[in-house]
């Protein structure tokens, strides 16, 4: 399966061969079997996926078009990436700590966190500003791959205090994108979890784009199969299946929570939005390539499955829909109301001690915004 | 009082030791720093007496060993990472740069990332290319960031114990050819009792012109003095101790009164430590300067290599010729 699993960049206008992955729910709905991964889902949490997913892309949605709107100054969409965050974040237990990049909202959905928390970075009027520790989820980090590192030394803080071993041990994710596959400190997480056997799990959204450049501007062999030479188990996984993506990772969390050490996943998805907003993916990627992977659409698959299941009936894809729109509204207007920062906060929280250098400028500036004050207008 | 006669490289190994002994949070990051106690041995016998787990050797990556350390920080831990030599510290310029100087930033406060970066710099010691560069002024730059360097065993013991205290990120350079250098060391005293970690110190009154210095250049700067008290000038000479923030206060009191300020670092000088100095000096003490502020600092150009190095340094010659010159105008 190595190299060849794709044509060449940029797509041919059909749809790149299937790879070899971890697939439990096909294209159509179909529950299939795999060896070594399965799920054993209630009725409800099967419905409870399909929510999770439908709310999340309206959120986005919702998102882009307050970008659109001059609302928000930046948005970086998760669309066509649902299934891997839905999958990989309802398979975080509660102790697990998560290190996102700035696209995993579907996470952050996941981990129980009202989704208004991230946009005030989006809006510009903060640079993220929770608590990681309260959270169990990172602040979003923006330098591509740099957050794997604090991920490694954060799990290797776990085992230090002795909390590896067990059902009740605690574990790490850490997201990446395939682009930040090339990086130097995703490799060096690599070493540094591999040599201290650190409970942590690579996951990668190959979703297929960095931007402009395709992945075999980044590889010349599939993701997984690099965690081989650093000395841990990798593996694919179908991205756009939300079944498949919670098994896998569900199963590697608890291997390493267990002591088993870090392991990488390739969650094999496609980028059907834009990288940001500020992108436009019409200069490097045809429209073909885009309707192969509509047909593989992570949330179509589970309405597939919970229709020929005869799990859900229209009053409750209604039910979801609406309650969707009444998350998206929500969030909208919190969005608008959301109060600009006085200018002499930009002097908050430099240093946690504080700097009589910090104190003078904040002191001069005050001065000099108050030599204004009642001049003519 | 139990003063001992301490190199300034077992003074900062005491130091390390008291800090691990203080906190059981604290942990010692770098590379060689186990066994062999790192290759100016400022670790040694550490990771014998607290284990591997709390002194730890780490791979071969320094942007790993600072890109942990912030994931360690977040975990509650207060990392000291030891770079092994200045030129070695790029390769992890962005996680000090992007990630540990602004995390309290971006959090508004909510992450604490109490680290220590202790970088031995400066040349001097007829090293390889890359063994002896000062990159301070990168790291004074950076909001966010604190800087020090200590010049003598006495600060080197305190000083390091107050960095690894405080919640504030902070980059530690130690003045790498004064490592073997002698001095009394007060191992008792209170650590609350110590001169301020980011407070400069007046090291000898004068009269006539105000000398400033940092790290290595403390004891040229001394040197300098010593040499002409015979000849009846009466330099000042201040170690700046903190460069980031820099405390000028005791700068500009002492610049008042002397009227002539001379600034030695062995970084380049162009948008070095000494032109941020000469700035602000200017900005407080305008109407009092009899000359302008001058810099004594390393050429602009790459470190040379090792047989060059002795022209390239400032030295007592070059302090004092610069002092001489502000009686020239």
């Amino acid at each position: 399966m190595a190299k060849g699993d794709r044509t060449k960049a940029g797509g041919g206008g059909t749809a790149p061969p299937e790879p070899e992955f971890v697939q439990l729910l096909t294209p159509d709905g179909e529950r299939v079997a795999h060896p070594d991964y399965t799920v054993d889902f209630t009725d409800e949490e099967y419905r409870g996926l399909y929510r999770d997913l439908v709310i999340v892309r309206k959120l986005d949605a919702e998102a882009t078009a307050l970008q659109r709107q001059g609302e928000l100054g930046i948005w970086a969409s998760l669309l066509g990436q649902e299934a891997a965050q839905v999958g990989s974040g309802r398979a975080l237990r509660e102790q697990d700590m998560a290190f996102p990049t700035y696209r995993e909202h579907g996470v952050l959905y996941c981990r129980g966190i009202d989704p208004i928390m991230p946009l005030g970075l989006f809006r510009g009027v903060n640079q993220g500003g929770w608590d990681p520790n309260a959270f169990k989820f990172n602040m979003y980090t923006i330098v591509i791959g740099a957050q794997t590192l604090h991920a490694t030394g954060y799990a290797m803080g776990i085992t230090k205090d002795g909390r590896v071993g067990g059902g009740d041990g605690e574990a790490v994710i850490a997201y990446f994108g395939d682009g930040a596959s090339s990086q130097g400190d995703v490799n060096e997480a690599f070493v540094w979890a591999s040599v201290f056997n650190a409970p942590i799990v690579f996951f990668c959204q190959n979703n297929q784009y960095a931007i402009s450049e395709p992945i075999e501007r980044q590889t010349r062999v599939p993701l997984y199969q690099r965690a081989a030479g650093f000395g841990f188990p990798g593996l694919r996984v179908d991205g756009n299946d939300v079944l498949a993506s919670y098994a896998v990772t569900r199963a590697a969390l608890d291997a390493a929570r267990q002591g088993q050490g870090p392991s990488l996943i390739e969650a094999y998805t496609y980028r059907m939005g834009a990288h940001t907003t500020s992108d436009d993916p019409t200069r490097y990627r045809i429209a073909s390539e885009l309707d192969a992977w509509q047909a593989k659409d992570p949330i179509k698959r589970v309405r597939a499955f919970l229709d020929k299941q005869q799990l859900a009936d229209e009053a409750f894809f209604a039910e979801v829909d609406a309650q969707a729109q009444r998350e998206a509204t929500h969030l909208r207007e919190r969005v608008l109301s959301m109060p600009n920062p006085h200018p002499e906060q930009l002097f908050d929280n430099v240093y946690p001690h504080g700097s009589p250098l910090l104190d003078a400028e904040r002191a001069e500036f005050a001065d000099y915004l108050a030599s204004f004050e009642g001049s003519a207008n | 009082m139990a003063v001992e006669t301490l190199t300034l490289g077992k003074a900062l190994n005491n130091g390390l030791r008291r800090a691990l002994e203080r906190d059981p949070k604290v942990l010692l990051m770098g590379e060689d720093i186990g066994k062999l106690g790192g290759v100016f041995r400022i670790t040694d016998g550490l990771q014998k007496d607290f284990g591997d787990e709390r002194v730890i050797d780490t791979p071969l990556a320094e942007s790993g060993i600072v890109g942990t350390a912030v994931g360690l920080a977040i975990r509650g831990y207060r990392p000291v990472c030891e770079i092994q030599f200045d030129g070695f510290v790029y390769p992890a310029f962005d996680q000090i740069v992007s990630q540990v100087a602004k995390m309290h930033y971006r959090s508004r406060g909510k992450v604490r990332l109490p680290i220590v970066i202790r970088i031995p710099f400066g040349g001097g010691i007829g090293a390889v290319e890359h063994h002896s560069e000062s990159p301070e002024a990168y790291f004074a730059h950076t909001a966010g960031l604190k800087v020090v360097a200590c010049s003598n065993p006495s600060d080197a013991y305190t000083m390091i114990q107050q960095a690894i205290a405080s919640d504030d990120p902070i980059v530690f350079f130690e003045p790498k050819r004064r490592y073997w250098e002698k001095g009394e060391v007060d191992t008792e005293a209170p650590l609350s009792a110590a001169h301020p970690l980011h407070a400069a110190r007046v090291l000898r009154p004068g009269r006539d012109a105000t000398v400033l210095a940092y790290g290595p250049m403390v004891r040229t700067a001394l040197d300098a003095a010593t040499a002409v008290a015979d000849d009846g000038r009466d330099l000042e000479v201040i170690d700046l101790r903190t460069l980031s923030p820099l405390d000028l206060e005791p700068v500009y009191d002492s610049v008042r009164r002397t009227g002539r300020c001379v600034i030695v670092h062995e970084a380049p000088s162009s948008g070095g430590l000494g032109a941020e100095v000469a700035a602000r000096i200017t900005e407080k003490c305008f109407s009092r300067l009899e000359a302008p502020v001058l810099r004594v600092a390393g050429f602009n150009t790459p470190y040379p290599a090792a047989r060059m190095e002795e022209e390239y340094l400032p030295d007592l010659d070059r302090v004092l010729d610069a002092v001489d010159r502000t009686y020239g105008w």
